[in-house]
């Protein structure tokens, strides 16, 4: 299980804590680490990348063992901390607004 | 004994006001969606208590929310009633998928550019729903207002919506361009005899109409005169900020444009001024009496760049003459120091005798009164700033 956390209004949106556990099948990606988190809960679809292009929203970031992967191509494999379920795969929403 | 309901949409959530109809007490439910943008909710004609919450953010994009119990739980609208749960238990709903229409198609020629603010064409970009309208009939049935500027339909009660691409690919589309809140469709007027016959209004592009149901729209702004563009009568380009009919009177149309207070008594065809003596005809609301046709109220603001009431004084001007003649109205509102906004959608009436008058401030405040302008009170205060301000009548 790939562990997933989420920003506080994605939690609520989704009715969960702060952290989440998704079954990623195939190989360990952060596109299909979000494909697995939008099939396991629908109303995300949207809220975290551009419904059809699948493109970060731009006030979000992907974090990954402390190093920013937001620029990184969705299909890069994703490190052992992450796959290994010792490191959460963290969706950060920008600091903006006051 | 009728109730009264008061739909709050707000920079920080949703508020649900609900009094009997004395109108002097008032229970107040939320934040509902708290942190979020809503920028309209609007209740169903058809039934009471289907209502449709625009929530959004600039973070995470835009929800639709549904209640089907008045407001008191939501709902994003993407399975069907006691279907909310996937078979693991966890809360279903997408409803906030809004795609432009870009496949030719036999309604229009759907766009893939307007105009920016340099001049340069832009692609279209789906940014948020500004107004809901349910149908007048069917509750499941329900238009949205977006921007970048578009009208899309839902059919199924939220769960999924369409473009009705005859709007944007009338021909002017690529003229218009967005005005200083972004190109906005924010307002749709429905026409309560016509079925087919629909009004929306759009920053800064101006006024349309469809007489076919939304298959297909033609400007309808002249004389319209707006010395802030490079041909002050041209076809589209007016930055209208509000649209009001009353329901016996369809084809007479009140428009509260970024200047100008103006009159069309043939459905949009042809517009005229009747700003008359209001100390500013700035403004961004505009509603009619809910039993006397010809009694109109504005908010007139200071400019378009001092966004706040004339002299620090929060007045409402009421004209009995369906414009033209206008008489302040203050009894109850801050008289000295206030400096807020009202914003496009922020002001309603209801149904009842005589007709109450509500509307929202930038300041948190909602105000109301009982007797069509004559008083007022805040039935809440301190909210974030309002954005939208809707009211039920319920028998």
């Amino acid at each position: 299980m790939i562990r997933v956390v989420l920003p506080p209004h994605l939690r609520t949106l989704a009715q969960v804590g702060m952290e989440v556990s998704v079954d990623v099948p195939g190989k360990i990606t952060p596109r299909s680490v979000l494909d697995a988190l939008e099939a396991r809960y629908p109303m995300l679809c949207g809220t975290i990348r551009d419904h059809d292009t699948k493109e970060r929203r731009p006030f979000l970031r992907f974090f990954v063992c402390g190093e920013d992967w937001s620029h990184e191509s969705p299909d890069i494999p994703l490190p052992p901390p992450i796959t290994e379920g010792k490191e959460p795969f963290l969706v950060i929403g920008a600091i903006a607004g006051g | 004994m009728s109730k009264v309901r008061v739909l709050v949409g707000t920079h920080k959530g949703a508020f649900v006001l609900n009094s009997d109809g004395k109108r002097e007490k008032w229970d107040v439910s939320g934040p509902f969606f708290g942190g979020w943008e809503v920028y309209h909710l609007k209740g169903s004609p058809a039934d009471p208590d289907r209502i449709y919450a625009s929530q959004t953010s600039g973070w995470f994009g835009q929800i639709i929310q549904r209640s089907d119990d008045g407001g008191k739980t939501w709902i994003q609208p993407g399975t069907p009633p006691g279907e909310q749960k996937t078979p693991q238990g966890i809360p279903k709903g997408e409803s906030n998928k809004f795609v432009y229409n870009t496949a030719p198609e036999k309604d229009g020629k759907p766009l893939t550019t307007h105009q920016w603010y340099d001049g340069t064409q832009h692609p279209w970009e789906f940014k948020r729903v500004w107004h809901l309208e349910p149908s007048l009939a069917d509750p499941d049935a329900v238009y949205a207002g977006v921007e970048d500027a578009a009208i899309f339909q839902s059919k199924n009660g939220g769960k999924t919506w369409d473009e009705l691409p005859g709007l944007r690919g009338h021909g002017t589309g690529p003229k218009w361009q967005p005005g200083a809140g972004g190109m906005c469709l924010h307002t749709i007027v429905l026409d309560q005899k016509n079925p087919n016959r629909m009004y929306i209004a759009i920053s800064a592009a101006g006024a349309f109409r469809t007489d076919d149901g939304g298959k297909t729209w033609k400007p309808i702004n002249q004389g319209l005169r707006s010395q802030y563009i490079p041909d002050p009568t041209a076809e589209i380009g007016h930055c209208v900020h509000r649209i009001a009919a009353h329901k016996s009177r369809p084809n007479t149309l009140f428009m509260q444009k970024h200047w100008d207070v103006m009159r069309s008594d043939d459905a949009g065809d042809q517009w005229h001024e009747v700003s008359g003596n209001l100390p500013t005809d700035f403004g961004f609301v505009i509603d009619v009496h809910a039993h006397e046709p010809e009694t109109i109220y504005v908010i007139p603001i200071k400019s378009d760049s001092e966004h706040f009431p004339p002299e620090g004084k929060l007045r409402v001007y009421r004209s009995k003459t369906g414009g033209n003649e206008w008489e302040p109205l203050s009894k109850g509102l801050p008289q000295k120091d206030c400096y807020v906004n009202i914003l496009r959608d922020a002001m309603a009436v209801d149904s009842m005798d005589p007709c109450g008058i509500y509307f929202g401030t930038t300041g948190g405040q909602v105000y109301a009164s009982r007797d069509a302008g004559d008083n007022w009170a805040p039935i809440v205060r301190d909210l974030p700033a309002v954005l939208s301000v809707e009211v039920q009548t319920i028998s």
